[in-house]
């Protein structure tokens, strides 16, 4: 690569990385604007969290622990939105893949593992992306606005996970609201001992690759975006819609899925009803923080880990509730529209 | 058989039903007025956790539900101002816009309530506001029952709705919104100003959305819950689409969801039945994508600038 070429690549990736790194502090300081008008002494409150996330390496695996479903949720998100398909269900899909995964691996848990692993991980991504292409569907046939049926669905989602947890697929026991653990051969691999850092991470940042190549290297990818930039001019150039919405949607199911799958199978080993503390609304600002560029989506998941495992320690140490992340992140993607609209704008006028 | 069983069930359920319905309604109509200007919000239902909290804070400092009330109105004209600057001024996305809404609403309610709540001495309930039992309607068996034991809140209704109508078709300040959402270039050309009516409604939907809110601390329970609102934000954007953008259509369709509440909890406290509560609470949400699966054989064209910023 010559230089300029490196020049104009560098001078692109930094237009694009700006805007992120301008956000984070924009929301981390109305967040400590809050923090003090609530009592609490922000500077306290934000080195407890950051000491939570990065104390030491032990802290650090958990941060990508944390972040490795964000990565699947969000690198799945990126690609509904760069089609204008507004999947708010990533939640539901992340539970129908915990759902489908944990059934594999209980029920089929006799089979050799090179098998069952690969075997839930599939089952993991089938119940997602049959989750999402039914949102797909129900656009495509009757006209319902994704927004709305995917949220319903992730009430349905968590209903049904409850129902199986406290009904069917309870532990024999039966003392708690959880599955018994899914077999000795559904597990995923613990590559950093003692350490719960496991190989699932490294699955997610594979499939970041992936799906940038397919949204950005090729003719798919071409589709799907062309759809989201404009419908009816797709169309227009023979595009078929109805069929990316469906894919997109399939893609963007099956990803928060294998999330789902991979929380089983490597961290929690069973289901139970809380299995995402909102993993799948915490993914729609991992993906739009970066424009909905897969790649990016690995650096914002681990952001988003490291504020989400920092803010646990917050609430322990500092007792500063937890849930000021919510808002953080709420704050973040309205820094990140703010700067974008005016880029954007400026973009489309050179076009 | 013995009618009077079932008509005691039938008389629970419906006299629920106005009640489960009303901070639907509110938010239904406020979004009415919202979509028809253009603006889709899809982040009322962190709004109304923004005005579920504003009330309650208010309400239990002050001790005045009234007072609980306006501060959650301000609370939603504050929410509507800073929506409404970042889709209309800057003319961000909305749909992304709305889901950083919900994020915020349930961030920061979820925080100041553990932060100045949770940590509970006493008592953290309100005084609600008091059944009105309307003298002699009252009595009327079975409708009595209905339609005259409620709060102010919910009678409130009854005459928003009508109020609601006649802004948006009789004035000329309805017609200008209705025209700003339909064609603002031509609206603009003949000296609306387009932006001014789409913050108005913006504004207008999101305080009604945060009165809705407040209905659930002040009128229903009788206190903040972290995430009170559970999907009712959502559920008045599919009302809104059912009821085909009118005020009317939305009291009614409201009320129909108020049926499927009042159906899931009654269903749940009595004896001896077998459906999961897990099916029974799933219901309102499988119903209301039921009713928009249904709307295609009666499809009411939506505003027809929903979702697209001016100039």
């Amino acid at each position: 690569m010559d230089w300029v070429t490196l020049q104009t690549k560098l001078k692109k990736f930094l237009r694009s990385a700006w805007t992120p790194l301008a956000a984070i502090p924009i929301a981390l300081s109305i967040g400590a604007i809050v923090l003090y008008l609530a009592g609490y002494d922000p500077v306290q409150a934000y080195s407890a969290m950051w000491q939570g996330a990065f104390k030491n390496r032990a802290a650090v695996t958990e941060v990508l622990i944390k972040a490795t479903p964000l990565i699947f949720i969000g690198v799945g998100l990126a690609v509904a939105f760069r089609c204008s398909i507004w999947n708010i269900g990533a939640e539901g899909q992340f539970y129908m893949g915990a759902v489908a995964s944990t059934a594999v691996g209980i029920y089929m848990g006799a089979l050799p593992k090179f098998v069952l692993v690969p075997l839930v991980l599939i089952a993991g991504a089938a119940g997602g992306a049959l989750w999402g292409m039914l949102a797909a569907y129900l656009k495509n046939r009757f006209g319902v606005n994704e927004v709305v049926s995917t949220i319903m669905l992730n009430y349905i989602a968590i209903f049904i996970t409850g129902y199986l947890v406290t009904g069917p697929m309870i532990e024999t026991a039966g003392l708690f609201a959880q599955t018994p653990k899914i077999s000795e051969n559904a597990r995923l691999w613990r590559f950093l001992p003692p350490t719960r850092l496991h190989i699932g991470f490294i699955i997610a940042i594979v499939l970041a690759i992936l799906l940038y190549i397919l949204i950005f290297k090729t003719s798919v990818g071409y589709s799907i975006r062309a759809v989201g930039i404009n419908p009816d001019a797709a169309r227009y150039a023979g595009i078929n819609v109805k069929r990316n919405i469906l894919l997109a949607m399939a893609i963007s199911g099956g990803a928060a899925g294998l999330g789902g799958a991979v929380e089983v199978a490597a961290i929690s080993y069973r289901l139970y009803q809380l299995i995402s503390p909102g993993y799948g609304f915490d993914g729609i600002a991992v993906s739009l923080l970066v424009n909905n560029n897969p790649l990016g989506v690995i650096f914002s998941g681990i952001l988003f880990g490291a504020l989400r495992s920092g803010s646990e320690v917050m609430q322990m140490n500092a007792k500063v509730p937890s849930a000021l992340v919510f808002m953080i992140q709420g704050l973040v993607v309205l820094s990140v529209v703010a700067f974008g609209v005016y880029s954007y704008v400026s973009k489309v006028k050179e076009e | 058989m013995d009618l009077l069983p079932s008509i005691l069930f039938l008389q629970s359920i419906l006299a629920a039903t106005w009640r489960m319905a009303t901070p639907i309604i509110y938010a239904a109509v406020g979004e009415v007025f919202s979509e028809r200007a253009g603006i889709l919000n899809i982040g009322i239902e962190g709004v109304m956790l923004i005005g579920a909290f504003t009330g309650y804070a208010t309400a239990f400092a002050s001790g005045n539900l009234v007072l609980g009330l306006l501060a959650a109105i301000l609370s939603g004209i504050i929410s509507g101002l800073i929506f409404a600057f970042f889709t209309i001024t800057i003319k961000a996305n909305q749909i992304v816009v709305g889901a950083a809404f919900n994020m915020i609403g349930m961030g920061l309610t979820g925080f100041l309530y553990r932060a100045f709540f949770a940590e509970g001495q006493g008592t953290l309930s309100l005084k609600t506001f008091q059944t009105i039992e309307i003298p002699f309607l009252s009595s009327i068996p079975f409708f009595g029952e209905v339609l005259f034991k409620h709060n102010i809140m919910v009678y409130a209704t009854i005459l928003l709705i009508p109020l609601a109508a006649f802004v948006l078709y009789h004035t000329a300040f309805g017609l200008s919104i209705q025209a700003v959402g339909e064609h603002p270039k031509a609206a603009d050309t003949v000296g609306i100003n387009v932006f001014l009516m789409r913050y108005l409604s913006v504004i207008i939907g999101s305080s009604l959305a945060a009165v809705g809110g407040a209905f659930l601390v002040l009128a229903y329970a009788d206190q903040f819950v972290e995430g009170i609102v559970s999907g009712r934000g959502f559920i008045a954007l599919a009302v809104v689409v059912f009821g085909g953008w009118s005020p009317w259509g939305a009291f009614w369709t409201s009320l129909l969801f108020g049926v499927f509440y009042a159906l899931q909890l009654r269903i749940q406290t009595m004896p001896g039945v077998l459906i999961p509560y897990q099916f029974l609470q799933a219901l309102p949400y499988l119903a209301t994508l039921l009713v928009l699966i249904g709307l295609t054989k009666r499809r009411i064209r939506a505003p027809k600038t929903l979702g697209v910023p001016y100039k």
